[in-house]
């Protein structure tokens, strides 16, 4: 974890109309290698902040570098390779309905890459067997599949390119806890082997306290980071409702009877 | 990590004793998959019998590169040749190991295609079926109608009074002012055409019968009902379909409303009731269409227009052409309620219903407007 942050926010301002903005001097570094999830009330502004980083969304005041690289300055040639290094699942998967899984994943390939389709092919195997899906998945569409599969079939589409940062919209979202805790270990084994840096927006406290290496809670228009433990002893009222609730502290307790507790 | 400035992986091979050795080295990642296919292919092990593969010196493996190593692997020991990995790291071990898992499985990643004849026939016979289906669901439909419809005389409480004004005013008069345009562009048009051809007999004055017969019992009727079916029973199948998608209608199943009667019925009703209201304001205004052209152009006056029309059209023909109007309604709203309720799931699926509402009930009007000369002609009306 050395080297330049993969995301550097400084002084993001978002205002909707000429109501008071959502983030007012926001800062926040995501650091290579790590899983930062994102935490917060609703109508915080979790969605908006990762559409601004994704360059979806103009930044209203303040800058926004994703790997070096302020996007929404680049022209769209520019903006083309810092695109093929990230990956973003959203909530539901955000698959092409028109499209098979594999096409679906062939697509980044024939967007960025000029390759053998024969190795695309198996490359496309590869990723599919990742994100443990079975094969015959590729050639189904999404329409046929279930929430948890179309999930995975998005999470094999934004590793297509195997890229630097990965970003996940509620990746636990819609799923029953077994699959929710199936799913953390894939982001997680995913992470390591193919040394990702992770950011997700999420709900979960299970996901925090079983793979997030630093938390980053959006309260006051800005961000509080830390590690699980540092967030949790912050006194702010939002935090401590938010950690020593009932559904927090189940979660949390049965983080330290896994052992994975620091 | 912006691979593109930097060098590609590399491989370097050669012999000990008896065993092949590889050294990997550098960065193995997707974007030099070419020089990384074009590296391997160098590697040289000939006569080997087992080949020590050392990747020590890779500084960046991505699945990409994995694959690609995993691949030569797996070439070596179709061969008959052993392999010995030395220098992994765990992570990277664990990526070649994933790689193995993506093998065990070989599905198509597509369906398989089949003959172009057969998949014809296939499409042919499946389709034809589908309408078949279909024909009898609609029926079906229909009698579900009229069996609420019927116990509604029963629990006239029931009926929602409400909901069908609110209807007859959306389907009604929020269409007056592009129907009377269309009508009244409709009757010049036909006049103007009309008198064109009939000028050549010096028969202008049969204009006017031109006018009378097929606006009264044809044309007005039919105009309106392709516009209510594209305006009102699109919005129809769109309303009911959303709310398929969003649940609702399990919601009002589960409170112990049925949709029938809420949603199907007041529809209908509406319908019925406002589009022979319709076509009578569209055959008015296509008539004033006509009048206005014949007063500019033929020299007749409004009279004289007025007495040819009376001989011309009898109160039958109009009769005839208001009596269909119901019918047409009953098509439109059965047709539109019943795609909206088979929405399933997605909004992609809304769309797809909504076109096909109404291509189907303009389909089903002009298709019942023929059935309807057929038995007018027969019984000599």
């Amino acid at each position: 974890m050395s080297g330049d942050p993969v995301i550097r926010v400084r002084g993001l301002v978002t205002r909707f109309g000429s109501s008071p903005p959502i983030h007012d001097g926001l800062d926040l570094d995501v650091k290579r290698g790590e899983i930062l999830a994102i935490v917060g009330g609703s109508g915080t502004g979790k969605s908006v902040l990762l559409r601004t980083i994704l360059g979806l969304k103009h930044p209203d005041g303040g800058t926004v570098e994703v790997l070096g690289e302020q996007l929404d300055k680049l022209d769209s040639m520019a903006r083309a390779p810092v695109l093929k290094r990230m990956g973003v699942l959203f909530q539901d998967g955000a698959l092409f309905s028109a499209l098979t899984v594999a096409q679906n994943i062939r697509l980044p390939f024939n967007e960025h890459m000029k390759l053998d389709p024969k190795l695309v092919g198996q490359l496309i195997r590869v990723k599919l067997s990742m994100v443990g899906l079975p094969q015959d998945a590729g050639a189904k569409f999404p329409s046929e599949l279930s929430g948890g599969m179309r999930k995975r079939a998005g999470l094999a589409r934004a590793i297509a390119l195997d890229p630097d940062v990965l970003f996940l919209d509620e990746p636990t979202a819609g799923l029953d806890p077994i699959g929710a805790a199936k799913f953390d270990s894939l982001i997680r084994d995913l992470q390591r082997s193919l040394a990702l840096s992770v950011v997700m927006i999420t709900h979960d406290v299970d996901t925090l306290g079983a793979i997030a290496d630093r938390v980053a809670v959006l309260i006051d228009k800005k961000i509080v980071v830390g590690t699980l433990d540092e967030i949790r002893a912050h006194p702010h009222p939002w935090i401590q409702e938010y950690f020593s609730g009932p559904r927090g502290r189940a979660a949390l307790d049965s983080r330290r009877l896994d052992g994975r507790g620091t | 990590m912006a691979d593109e400035r930097r060098a590609p992986g590399w491989a370097q091979s050669g012999h000990d004793g008896a065993a092949g050795v590889a050294t990997l080295g550098g960065r193995w990642t997707l974007a030099f998959v070419p020089d990384l296919e074009a590296a391997l292919a160098k590697i040289d092990v000939k006569g080997a019998r087992n080949v020590r593969v050392d990747i020590a010196s890779i500084e960046a493996l991505d699945s990409g590169g994995a694959w690609l190593i995993y691949r030569q692997f797996r070439r070596w020991r179709e061969a008959g040749i052993d392999i010995e990995l030395a220098g992994a790291s765990d992570a990277q071990a664990a990526l070649l190991e994933r790689m193995e898992a993506a093998e065990e499985e070989r599905k198509p990643l597509a369906r398989p295609f089949e003959g172009a004849f057969r998949a014809l026939a296939e499409r042919a016979g499946a389709n034809t079926i589908a309408l078949l289906r279909e024909a009898y669901a609609l029926l079906a439909f229909l009698g579900a109608v009229v069996s609420t419809w019927g116990l509604s005389w029963y629990r006239p409480q029931r009926v929602r009074l409400t909901s069908i004004v609110h209807h007859i005013e959306r389907i009604g008069i929020d269409a007056l002012p592009i129907l009377g345009l269309l009508s009244f562009l409709i009757g010049i048009v036909l006049a103007f055409q009309g008198a064109d051809q009939l000028r050549a007999y010096g028969a202008e004055v049969f204009t006017v019968n031109l006018l009378g017969v097929s606006i009264l019992r044809e044309i007005g009727v039919l105009i309106t009902s392709i516009l209510v079916a594209g305006r009102t029973g699109s919005a129809f199948t769109a309303e009911i379909g959303t709310m398929k998608v969003n649940q609702e209608i399990d919601a009002m199943r589960t409170i112990g409303l049925d949709p029938m009667e809420t949603l199907v019925l007041p529809r209908l009703i509406a319908l019925a009731i406002a589009l022979p209201l319709l076509v009578f304001y569209a055959n008015t205004m296509a008539l004033i269409g006509g009048v206005t052209l014949s007063l500019l152009s033929l020299g007749l006056s409004l009279e004289q227009f007025l007495e040819q029309l009376s001989t011309a059209v009898s109160l039958s023909t109009y009769v005839i052409g208001l009596i269909k109007a119901p019918v047409f309604a009953v098509l439109i709203g059965l047709v539109a309620c019943y795609e909206g309720l088979k929405v399933s799931g997605s909004a992609e699926s809304v769309g797809i219903h909504t076109t096909r509402s109404v291509v189907k009930s303009i389909f089903l009007v002009i298709l019942a407007d023929a059935a309807f000369s057929v038995i007018f002609s027969y019984l000599g009306i």
